[in-house]
């Protein structure tokens, strides 16, 4: 029977192409919209995850109490035990080793004295170890204004808009004034390299990135780094992964009575503020695709809806010649299903070669984030995850199905009495 | 009998006596102790930091609370490194970059060097009596002392504490312990000075405990090794010149 049908829908495009087409357009707007939400929630992860957070973040216990003011005196020591521990127990992920501290960035005058000055908010990375990632993490290439990427030690990336305030340009040489991990006061030339812009007011106003073997001989942090940022396998954040490398860890290395030993935080661990802001976006991003879906299943199953009713006639013929109603019925859905199937498999297909087009490219929106005081990443990109696979056949299949099924019900309110007069009409 | 009179009169003299005393006439009798017109200090700072403690030491000049030069003796990494504040202004002299770097407003406020003194703390050599209104609230036994306990509010909006609880030395009219309070009534630092001796005609502490209340660690521990009070300092220190 279901060949029968097949060949049916095949021969009479009137009664499969239209309908075949909407629920395969409906199915392709669902996947692409589902995968591009959960891209645009992952997007925001992954900038505050390349920026400051990683998905895992490894520091000391009395530092991760008090991480929003960078405390760099309650930073490891013996680093590179801790970053081989990390690297042994996970190979497949990423591990990197940053410093965030405050300072007092000065630009001298001829004399050597002050002429102009600044709080920085500095960030130090592997910039020169041939093969580093973290130039590319950064974005640092993309972002550059003026000079270029430090290539050598003594060389520094500072915000453009940070340049223009202090006067200095690249080649100038500028003074940072902090206090050591020791809390000794720390001064330290630096070349800049290039200055950069974030498109973020927040870090155009005072940041500088600087090599982390610099960062190292100013804070007197040999074999010591404030953080070791871990990035999962693929890029992207998984809540649940990140939770698993987390309590491993943890049960492994860290000991709640020494606020000096290691402790590992997945990234919504690591704020309030993030996990907040992290739930809201995935209850949104649950809403907005909800009702997304919920939209087109009323249209879908109007599709269906209309289909039966186009068919008044057809099914009228159909029950006079003898065939039973409850046979017309079944045909029917069978049919409906046949056409739910084939529109949401040819949906689901285009919206992932859709969805993966916008993983890979992605939206630009810097034009409309500039001048945000909020860190967010400047394109937006869609994300293919499981449920792609199989969410474009609610619409697609139940509700176009669902459709048929109610306008088929008015098949056994016919009266084959009075079916030669209606047919007449 | 005349023991019993002797006792009676002492009973009845002493508290009338104290009770003389007003918290004005006692800021000035600390001010008589602890500032001065100009002073040399050579002191060591030991910072108990939360993993470790280290040792500081520097010599400093100054002059009322309005110059003040200090330069740093050691640690090696420290040595060298010369601190010129003038009213509201302070420059630092780095030998490791040859800058001198400008310091002033609310960075005046901030650790010197890690420890829990601020660069006000350890510049400046403010006579109470001329920013604090003062009252006697009351009487405690502080180190087996009987000391009186005077609580300042500043006249002014412009200096670092605006409140100020202070145990004094009932007989040596010097602070052994005080509190700096924030306007809003937040505690931020606590000092105990231990070691009073006579130097000249003045008490005067040597070691002073500082302890910042909003920093990790066990405090500061400044111990005065040497101190000259109104000596002949020479002009040209107080200019940025003498810091290179």
């Amino acid at each position: 029977m279901i060949r029968f049908l097949f060949k049916g829908l095949i021969r009479d495009r009137q009664r499969s192409l239209l309908p075949a087409i909407v629920v395969a357009a409906g199915v392709t707007l669902t996947v692409l919209m589902t995968c591009y939400f959960t891209g645009v929630i992952g997007d925001f992860a992954d900038f505050s995850a390349k920026f400051s957070n990683g998905h895992v973040r490894i520091m000391t216990r009395a530092y991760s109490d008090n991480m929003s003011q960078m405390p760099t005196d309650l930073s490891m020591i013996n680093v590179n035990e801790i970053l081989a521990v990390a690297k042994k127990d996970h190979p497949e992920m990423e591990w990197v080793m940053r410093i965030q501290f405050g300072g007092l960035l000065d630009a001298p005058d001829e004399k050597g004295e002050t002429r102009a000055q600044g709080p920085a908010m500095a960030t130090a990375v592997d910039l020169i170890t041939p093969g580093s990632q973290e130039p590319d993490r950064l974005n640092l290439t993309d972002i550059l204004v003026r000079g270029n990427i430090p290539d050598t030690a003594g060389e520094i990336l500072i915000s453009d808009d940070f340049a223009t305030r202090l006067d200095v340009a690249p080649g100038d040489i500028v003074t940072l004034m902090g206090s050591t991990m020791y809390g000794e006061m720390c001064f330290y030339n630096f070349k800049i390299a290039g200055t950069i812009r974030f498109g973020v007011s927040v870090m155009d106003r005072g940041a500088i990135i600087v090599d982390l073997s610099d960062a190292r001989a100013a804070l007197d942090m040999d074999n010591a780094a404030s953080e070791i940022l871990g990035y999962l396998p693929g890029g992207h954040y998984i809540d649940e992964q990140a939770q698993v490398v987390c309590t491993d860890f943890n049960n492994k290395y860290s000991d709640p009575a020494d606020e000096f030993s290691p402790v590992m935080l997945k990234m919504t661990d690591q704020s309030e503020m993030l996990k907040w802001y992290m739930q809201i976006m995935n209850k949104m991003s649950f809403i907005i695709s909800f009702v997304f879906i919920l939209a087109m299943s009323i249209v879908l199953w109007n599709t269906g809806l209309i289909g039966g009713l186009r068919r008044y006639g057809e099914v009228g013929i159909r029950l006079a010649i003898g065939e039973s109603k409850g046979h017309v019925y079944k045909s029917m859905i069978y049919e409906s299903v046949l056409i739910g199937i084939i529109g949401s498999v040819t949906g689901t297909v285009i919206g992932l070669l859709f969805s993966y087009l916008l993983q890979e490219k992605g939206i630009d929106i810097s034009a409309i984030t500039k001048g945000s005081t909020m860190m967010m990443p400047g394109n937006f990109h869609a994300k293919i995850i499981p449920e792609a696979y199989y969410v474009g056949f609610v619409p697609g299949l139940f509700s176009t199905t669902l459709g048929t099924m109610l306008s088929g019900i008015g098949i056994y309110k016919r009266k084959t009495a009075e079916l030669s007069k209606e047919l007449e009409t | 009998m005349r023991i019993i009179q002797s006792l009676i009169i002492l009973l009845v003299t002493v508290p009338v006596w104290s009770q003389a005393l007003t918290g004005k006439e006692i800021l000035n009798k600390i001010d008589e102790n602890m500032s001065a017109e100009n002073r040399i200090i050579t002191s060591k700072m030991i910072i108990h930091g939360p993993r470790s403690s280290r040792n500081i030491e520097a010599k400093s000049w100054s002059v009322g609370d309005t110059r003040a030069y200090t330069e740093y003796l050691s640690p090696p990494r420290e040595a060298g490194t010369k601190m010129l504040k003038l009213e509201d202004q302070l420059w630092i002299y780095s030998p490791a970059t040859d800058r001198t770097i400008q310091i002033a407003g609310h960075m005046l406020r901030q650790s010197v060097m890690g420890s829990d003194l601020s660069y006000e703390d350890m510049m400046e050599d403010p006579k109470l009596i001329d920013n604090y209104d003062a009252a006697v609230t009351g009487d405690e036994m502080i180190g087996g002392r009987k000391c009186w306990l005077l609580e300042l509010q500043a006249k002014t909006q412009d200096v670092s504490y605006q409140v100020r609880k202070l145990w004094v030395d009932s007989e040596r009219y010097i602070p052994l312990k005080e509190e700096l309070y924030a306007k809003s009534g937040t505690l931020l630092k606590r000092t105990e000075l231990y070691d009073i001796k006579r130097i000249g005609q003045r008490w005067y502490p040597g070691k002073i405990v500082f302890k910042d209340m909003m920093k990790t660690g066990d405090g500061t521990e400044f111990i005065i090794e040497s101190i000259e009070f109104n000596v002949d300092i020479p002009e040209y220190l107080f200019t940025k010149a003498s810091l290179k």
